[in-house]
């Protein structure tokens, strides 16, 4: 993964740290910022500051009275729970997933409980809130992810593989930002299966009539 | 990313302009460190001495010191959140109990305490308010040094206050944008639609620091 990290071409965005900082981005949204931030120090670091800009904004906020026996009371919390050291697991650096992601699939890629749902694709949706939805997509080298436009915001981290759809090529490591603007085709490099981690808080919206009628079946 | 373009689309707007120059040139960033009120930075090294003496020592009288100031503003962000004043009181009471259990993880070269607690009462919020679990990046190999470096300590605190002015000095309209984004008022989407907001502006101080940290640690 080390190796990996400078060839990082597509970022987050601004608005996504920003959310993720606040605290106010759907659960699916943040295990892929989480995971893209596991493989990218720039995105780190920009993460860094808008925790910091968080930090400021809440020191500016009118102070409000806490409880008279508040800080008794904190007390009382403290003596009652005494530290447990929660040793923090060691990245794994010859996975394929990093961390969070890890969480999520119980395991690393060869963990994966993959699904068909067609075309040669498998995926496996992951339980988060209901607010957004977030999957893992195997795209075997060279296949077509049927052509599709999105309602919502759709993240899509590459983690193994490429894909090139019609405004770039992704590699590991990549994550394309896609909105209502953006209608495409993503299609697996030649070479490796191309496996993916993708988000939406909207269905997406298949152009044809076949995949319209896939969609009703893979749940998307 | 992003940024490099926000600062340079802002470059001709009155109050971004002097930050532009500043950030181009590190000739210009020193004098200007020098001028920082001393009585600022020096409120934020020593909330750094505070956390370390909960940590080394336990010190109830550095925590009472620490809690006076920050437990009125971190229930002040979680009520701004939407948080009920019994809820955020109690979730308040837990984030500053946190401050004392995981004193040890704090590191003063990658954060002032001001954005560490922020953090804390950050993911309390998520799990309180909105029962999510927060899917953390995971952890560089390396953690907090037992000694932290005095001069990355300071250039850091620096930074964070830096950070903070720019921020207070914002046009109020801007700086309301940033505030709902942090309390929740405004979702990624609004936050991407919205074009007065000063995103290059405001970070491009506490970037140079944590840029000069990256490369110093390779």
């Amino acid at each position: 993964m080390m190796s990996e990290m400078k060839k990082i071409k597509h970022h987050l965005t601004e608005p996504l740290l920003m959310g993720y900082a606040a605290g106010t981005l759907p659960e699916a949204f943040n295990l892929v910022v989480a995971t893209h931030i596991s493989m990218c120090d720039s995105c780190r670091a920009a993460l860094a500051e808008y925790d910091a800009v968080g930090g400021e904004v809440m020191l500016d906020a009118d102070p409000v009275s806490m409880a008279e026996d508040a800080l008794a009371a904190t007390m009382a919390l403290i003596d009652k729970a005494p530290v447990i050291d929660v040793p923090i697991p060691a990245p794994a650096r010859n996975g394929v997933f990093p961390a969070p992601l890890r969480d999520y699939v119980s395991g690393d890629l060869d963990a994966v409980k993959w699904r068909k749902v067609g075309g040669g694709v498998s995926q496996m949706v992951l339980p988060t809130s209901d607010d957004a939805s977030v999957r893992l997509l195997r795209i075997p080298a060279g296949t077509a992810v049927p052509d599709h436009g999105h309602r919502g915001t759709e993240l899509t981290l590459v983690l193994q593989g490429a894909f090139v759809d019609e405004t770039d090529r992704f590699a590991t490591g990549d994550v394309e930002v896609a909105n209502e603007d953006l209608n495409h085709t993503p299609v697996a490099e030649i070479g490796a299966d191309c496996i993916c981690l993708a988000a939406t808080d909207a269905p997406l919206r298949f152009n044809g009539l076949i995949p319209r009628i896939a969609q009703k079946f893979i749940d998307i | 990313m992003l940024t490099d373009t926000n600062v340079l689309t802002k470059a001709d707007a009155p109050f971004a302009a002097p930050y532009y120059s500043a950030a181009k040139s590190k000739v210009v960033r020193k004098p200007r460190a020098q001028n920082l009120s001393a009585d600022v930075t020096t409120k934020r090294i020593a909330w750094v001495a505070q956390v370390s003496a909960v940590r080394d020592g336990q010190d109830k009288a550095a925590f009472a010191e620490l809690f006076a100031y920050f437990a009125p503003r971190v229930k002040s962000f979680l009520m701004k959140s939407g948080a009920s004043p019994d809820l955020a009181e109690e979730c308040t009471q837990e984030v500053m109990a946190t401050l004392w259990n995981k004193a040890h993880m704090f590191d003063p070269t990658k954060a002032s305490v001001s954005t560490w607690i922020f953090t804390i009462a950050r993911n309390r919020k998520i799990d309180l308010l909105r029962k999510q679990r927060r899917p953390e990046p995971e952890e560089l190999p390396w953690g907090p040094e037992p000694e932290p470096d005095q001069v990355e300590t300071m250039g850091l605190q620096q930074e964070t206050e830096k950070l903070g002015q720019a921020l207070a000095a914002l046009p109020a309209a801007q700086r309301t944008l940033i505030e709902r984004a942090y309390y929740g008022e405004l979702t990624h989407s609004e936050i991407a639609a919205e074009t007065g907001l000063p995103l290059g502006t405001i970070k491009s101080r506490i970037r140079l620091a944590l840029d000069r940290l990256r490369h110093a640690m390779k």
